[in-house]
């Protein structure tokens, strides 16, 4: 055992060095003016932020590596960052130069009670505990741990109109068989001419009050348009019919946790996701080429009106965003 | 009247009606030991009262609803944009509020220094061992506070509703989402109904601005009692015990530069948001579920989760025509979930494969604990793998790297890095045992060469100090647990595999480079 071996001894303490300031007072003088100057140094941090209070928003100084900087917001940090720091500074310069910096040494005690105390408490609740009854009374014991959980339901069933329950409402999306395809922004009706080839485009479903548009639609409703050369795609005949001239429709929401799926390469057909680098390929109906989505895109079908105006020949096939337990059960 | 009789009045007038003096004396003149590491923590403490101060400030503008307006203030270039009031509230208090911005980069900026100091300090009491008994329930309270911080921190740089954080929020209902069975109820809960809904923003604002400072208050009052009661831990070195503290008393000492300290760490968070930009919300616009800002980044503590859920393989069970996410659940949850009750635990894991249930004041020198310190480099590696993959697009369009590559390089890297880590790091510590055996033995190496009568060159070393050569060799070395697989009468004992594994651990936990003794040293001198 490593006991046996004699370890090297503990020389205790070290022999405390005395700081200039503690026996010159000269030293001991120059401390205390370095310490004040700093202060000083700290109200006139103040003085600058008081002052930068009131120079105007919209006045820009050049500050060298910084470039332009707004006077009144640097000023008002500055001073602020001054004003503070030095009080720091001093009163630790005082701590550090005036103050006793001799070592002291204080004891532990063990924090274990003293055995007399644990024995006593342990009585204690013993005696408490068969002061109640308790453990005797069992019919007490059984009723209050049934009222106990019982209660225990009440925060649950309080707190159950925190929202609605999701039915069948993540299933669905404003997309009916003939809705329009609109600009967004703009909220126009959309020719296939209006697309070149190569061109992306995002669009929303008609609405009779575009103005006002929920949120909660447009996180399930926006869609991307892209337009390739019909002889691009790499379908089956059904997707491929879901397509109108070399137009493809996908819901903008990322099937892997909802991001807008914002980036198109033109040169690869491929859709990114900047939130968790997906990729999907265009050509071959969003399939996932790379990244953690396991889904692709849900694509829409569509066509067009008799006047020549895109839309939804049907409602997405299936549910649009990130997976749920429920998402293909009916 | 002189300031010592004043003093002397108040001091009278509350001893009379607390009888405080008592417990004042003794406490004003409590011993606190020195070392830069110990600050990390108090760094940590300063942050959270900075966040007090400027959050309340912003709460005096802020308004914490997702209610639609108008954009009608002096940021020209969002002039008539649809907004929520939300969004709207923290463009005011940015442009109209004097100081507003400045505030609302101190406190971003606070908050950001406030979990870059709870995870160094969290790193100085693992790697030091101050975990150890009777520490462990702090240890715990140390990782709540963590996760706490986590969760506010998200939650605050949530509630301005600009397209950055809205992004965010949408991954974060994802992941609930994807929990089985109740994922949709419970997304559907949170948010009032749909994504996004209107109810979110209010709710976290409460969540934020009340229930986690409570929770967090309450919890570092706990921390620090704790800390105070049992008394701080100290380093190791001559003069030094498991009995005694050696350092500065409270008062005056420690009280100025503790104090100081504060108004140091305000001053330089004041100094970084006055000279350094940080989430300009006007830039990324008002959120809208459509839309997404390039380059998507979470704030940093949250960057590693971000980064396991880029890295995890698209994998998605379906049965029954029920969904299993494991592409989210694994990364956003599981994962999550094991590291941080691995850390909780880790207190007791140690005990008891150490099978040491003794008080520890005396903290280890990392080299000195050599499986510890393998498993902490081992889990930090793991982390940065995590974090870099969650800067990967960033990287890669500094870098000129493709994401393809960084993101095959960390999906490897995560599962191969960190046990590397693990084995260097191990290495790397007996390295050092070594050398400081080398240093006790043989002194220093003085740099002056010596010629020798017959033209050999030796290096001339120089005996280190007694204090020295104390802090070298003071530390224990306990020897692996002696864990038979079968008891005194031959027969084989219950629990076989978990002796066998504890035994294993064991022997790893104790390995170690035999430190010198006086004996060794006095063997030296008669040569």
């Amino acid at each position: 055992m490593s006991n046996e071996i004699e370890a090297i001894k503990d020389p205790g303490l070290p022999a405390h060095i005395h700081r200039k300031a503690d026996h010159d007072p000269v030293a001991a003088k120059r401390a205390e003016r370095q310490v004040a100057i700093l202060f000083g140094i700290s109200s006139l941090g103040t003085v600058l932020l008081i002052a930068s209070f009131f120079i105007p928003e919209d006045i820009f100084i050049f500050v060298p590596v910084m470039g332009s900087q707004n006077a009144h917001q640097l000023g008002l940090g500055l001073g602020m960052a001054i004003s503070l720091f030095f009080i720091g500074m001093g009163a630790i310069h005082w701590a550090k130069t005036l103050m006793p910096d001799q070592e002291v040494i204080a004891y532990r005690h063990e924090l274990r009670s003293e055995d007399v105390d644990r024995k006593e408490f342990v009585v204690a609740v013993k005696d408490g505990v068969e002061a109640s009854g308790i453990g005797r009374r069992s019919v007490i014991k059984r009723s209050l741990g049934a009222a106990l959980g019982l209660s225990a339901l009440s925060p649950i069933l309080l707190l159950r109109d925190l929202g609605p329950l999701p039915g069948n409402d993540l299933k669905e999306t404003s997309w009916k068989a003939g809705t329009y395809l609109v600009t967004d922004p703009g909220d126009r009706r959309i020719r296939a001419s209006d697309l070149e080839v190569g061109a992306v485009a995002q669009v929303l479903p008609e609405s009779d009050d575009p103005e006002h548009r929920k949120l909660n639609d447009i996180a399930k409703d926006a869609v991307l348009l892209i337009r390739l050369r019909p002889e691009e795609f790499n379908l089956d005949a059904e997707r491929l019919s879901w397509t109108h001239e070399g137009i493809i429709a996908f819901s903008k929401i990322c099937s892997h946790m909802g991001c807008a799926v914002a980036l198109y390469e033109q040169q690869t057909k491929h859709l990114l996701c900047p939130c968790h680098q997906s990729t999907f390929d265009v050509t071959r109906a969003a399939k996932v080429i790379f990244g953690p989505a396991a889904r692709p895109l849900p694509q829409l079908n569509i066509s067009v009106d008799g006047e020549g105006f895109l839309i939804a020949r049907t409602p997405f096939s299936e549910p649009v965003g990130p997976s749920f337990w429920g998402r293909i059960s009916s | 009247m002189t300031t010592e009789q004043r003093i002397g009045q108040v001091a009278n007038y509350v001893d009379e009606r607390t009888g405080a003096a008592a417990w004042m004396k003794k406490n004003l003149q409590k011993v606190f030991p020195d070392h830069w590491s110990f600050l990390l923590g108090e760094v940590a403490l300063y942050s959270f009262v900075i966040l007090l101060l400027s959050g309340t400030y912003l709460t005096f503008w802020f308004d914490p609803s997702a209610r639609e307006v108008i954009y009608e203030g002096s940021y020209a270039p969002l002039e008539g944009v649809q907004m929520s009031a939300a969004y709207a509230s923290t463009l005011h208090i940015s442009f109209e509020v004097r100081g507003g911005l400045l505030m609302r980069q101190i406190h971003h900026w606070a908050a950001l220094i406030f979990m870059a100091s709870i995870v160094a300090h969290l790193m100085r009491v693992f790697f030091t061992g101050a975990f150890r008994k009777p520490r462990e329930g702090n240890w715990i309270i140390g990782i709540g506070l963590l996760t706490l911080g986590i969760v506010e921190g998200f939650l605050g740089y949530s509630l301005p509703d600009d397209l950055l954080s809205g992004t965010g929020i949408r991954i974060a209902e994802a992941i609930i989402q994807a929990i089985p069975v109740v994922g949709s109820y419970l997304s559907y809960f949170a948010f009032g109904g749909a994504f996004p809904g209107e109810a979110f923003i209010p709710r976290i604002y409460i969540v934020h601005v009340l229930l986690l400072p409570g929770a967090f208050l309450a919890l570092i009052t706990a921390h620090l009692m704790m800390v105070w009661y049992q008394k701080h831990t100290q380093f190791p070195g001559p003069g030094r015990t498991e009995k005694n503290v050696v350092g500065y008393p409270l008062m005056p000492v420690y009280m100025a530069k503790a104090g100081g300290f504060f108004f140091i760490v305000f001053g330089v968070t004041a100094f970084i948001s006055a000279v350094a930009s940080i989430n300009p919300i006007w830039l990324y616009g008002p959120y809208t579920p459509g839309q997404v800002t390039a380059g998507s980044q979470p704030d940093w503590y949250m960057g590693w989760l971000d980064g396991l859920v880029r890295m995890a393989p698209p994998l998605e069970t379906y049965f029954f025509g029920y969904t299993i996410s494991w592409n989210i659940l694994i990364p956003g949850l599981i994962v999550p979930g094991i590291l941080f009750t691995g850390m909780a635990l880790y207190p007791f894991i140690e005990s008891w494969i150490t099978g040491d249930k003794r008080e520890h004041h005396l903290l280890d020198r990392p080299r000195n604990a050599p499986n510890r310190t393998a498993l902490g480099a081992m889990s930090i590696t793991f982390m940065l793998v995590a974090l870099i993959n969650g800067g990967n697009d960033l990287i890669a369009t500094n870098f000129d790297l493709s994401i393809n590559q960084i993101m095959w390089g960390t999906r490897i890297g995560i599962i191969v890095l960190p046990p590397l880590a693990f084995i260097i790091t191990k290495r790397l510590c007996l390295s050092l045992q070594r050398a400081d055996r080398e240093l006790v033995l043989h002194g220093r190496e003085t740099g002056r060469l010596l010629r020798l009568p017959h033209g050999e060159f030796v290096e001339v070393h120089e005996p280190i100090s007694p204090e020295k050569a104390y802090l070298l060799t003071s530390h224990e070395q306990a020897p692996a647990l002696a864990l038979p697989d079968v008891d005194g009468r031959g027969v084989k004992r219950s629990g076989a595999l978990r002796n066998k594994l504890r035994s294993r651990m064991s022997v790893a936990h104790s390995e170690a480079v035999p430190k010198v003794s006086a004996d060794d040293l006095k063997e030296i001198e008669h040569h």
